[in-house]
């Protein structure tokens, strides 16, 4: 399927969803993060969209904004597409969780959570996955210091 | 980086209790480390047996973390064949080794653990760092949040081989390099390298 036809599908359900296929070969779909959770779920339910596999799920910091991007791909139907979601809050950001759309954001999520902080709600065990559980602080995010072990240029 | 005046004089004052003099000059760049001269005859005459034995025989234990692995397989391939040199059975346990060959990053997650392989193996033990990562931390040196900058703030290390990664031939310099360093020791006077290694000595 093309990237509109996709874009028309996206639109009839659901709305303030910001599009671009600047610098990207796939469709980029920027979405408000109330809508996370709906335009997931209608991405993996309606039949002629079938997003069944997200084969990426990446932390993002942008500077000011905290974030997702999800690269969800149909196995069936061979289309591809991006998902963006960001968050002002950086003292508490807080994302839904897509973990029951594809169980493989379990992890992803927990990576992220352990990475950039971000929490997610109703994922099921969301804690440090490869920093040690006493880990103080978000190493990936750009505001990170650690005066001990970072020797920074 | 280079070694203060007081450090150099510590080995030099080592020296001139066994009757020798001083005859290193100021802008010698390295540590020197005493080769054990002056011993018992038949104490050296065991001791270099003893040695040769030793040194032609060094079990290492693979610790590859990263890349550098891949380059220290190589080394034991048959196109360089370490074994030609008494490197003979690279062992899965510590308790068998003789000698570490760190090949790659050390995490700070790794650390403790690199710690305790080399608190596991039997005196007397060696370790080579291979490659940047383990020399300094490498790449990883600056805006780095998880990497130890050289194992040997884990571990006292004997050979560094510089490179990402260094080529076999050079793993081989290095290794060759230890086996004459173990050649010179001398048993009644060797020290333990992990004593007051915590301490900062």
């Amino acid at each position: 399927m093309k990237n509109e036809d996709l874009q028309n599908i996206i639109n009839d359900f659901a709305e303030n969803i910001e599009f671009s296929e600047e610098g990207s070969e796939f469709l980029n779909v920027i979405v408000p993060k109330e809508e996370l959770y709906n335009v997931c779920s209608q991405l993996k339910s309606k039949r002629d969209l079938d997003f069944d596999y997200a084969f990426c799920i990446t932390g993002m910091d942008w500077g000011k904004e905290l974030g997702v991007i999800y690269h969800l791909e149909s196995t069936g139907l061979k289309h591809k597409i991006v998902v963006k979601v960001m968050t002002d809050d950086r003292e508490n950001p807080t994302l839904d969780s897509v973990c029951d759309i594809w169980r493989t954001a379990e992890f992803h999520e927990m990576e992220i959570y352990d990475f950039f902080g971000v929490k997610f709600t109703n994922h099921p065990d969301l804690r440090r996955l490869f920093l040690t559980p006493d880990w103080d602080g978000w190493p990936l995010r750009k505001d990170y210091v650690d005066e001990a072990n970072m020797i920074v240029k | 980086m280079g070694v203060d005046k007081a450090d150099k004089k510590r080995y030099i004052n080592q020296w001139e209790g066994e009757g020798l003099k001083e005859v290193v000059s100021d802008d010698f760049p390295g540590k020197i480390i005493p080769g054990g001269n002056g011993g018992n005859i038949v104490v050296t005459t065991l001791d270099s047996v003893i040695n040769w034995g030793r040194s032609n025989s060094l079990w290492p234990l693979y610790f590859g973390t990263s890349c550098c692995a891949i380059e220290m397989m190589q080394t034991g391939a048959p196109k360089h064949d370490f074994s030609r040199f008494g490197f003979e059975v690279a062992r899965p346990s510590a308790r068998q080794a003789d000698l570490i060959i760190i090949a790659g990053t050390i995490v700070n997650k790794m650390g403790p653990v690199l710690r305790r392989l080399y608190d596991q193996m039997a005196e007397p033990k060696y370790v080579i760092a291979m490659g940047a990562c383990a020399i300094s931390g490498g790449p990883f040196y600056y805006n780095s949040y998880s990497v130890i900058k050289g194992a040997d703030h884990v571990i006292p290390v004997d050979v560094y081989v510089p490179g990402c990664p260094p080529r076999p031939e050079a793993l081989l310099e290095g290794m060759i390099m230890l086996q004459k360093k173990i050649k010179t020791e001398n048993m009644s006077q060797k020290v333990n390298p992990i004593d007051g290694f915590d301490e900062g000595k």
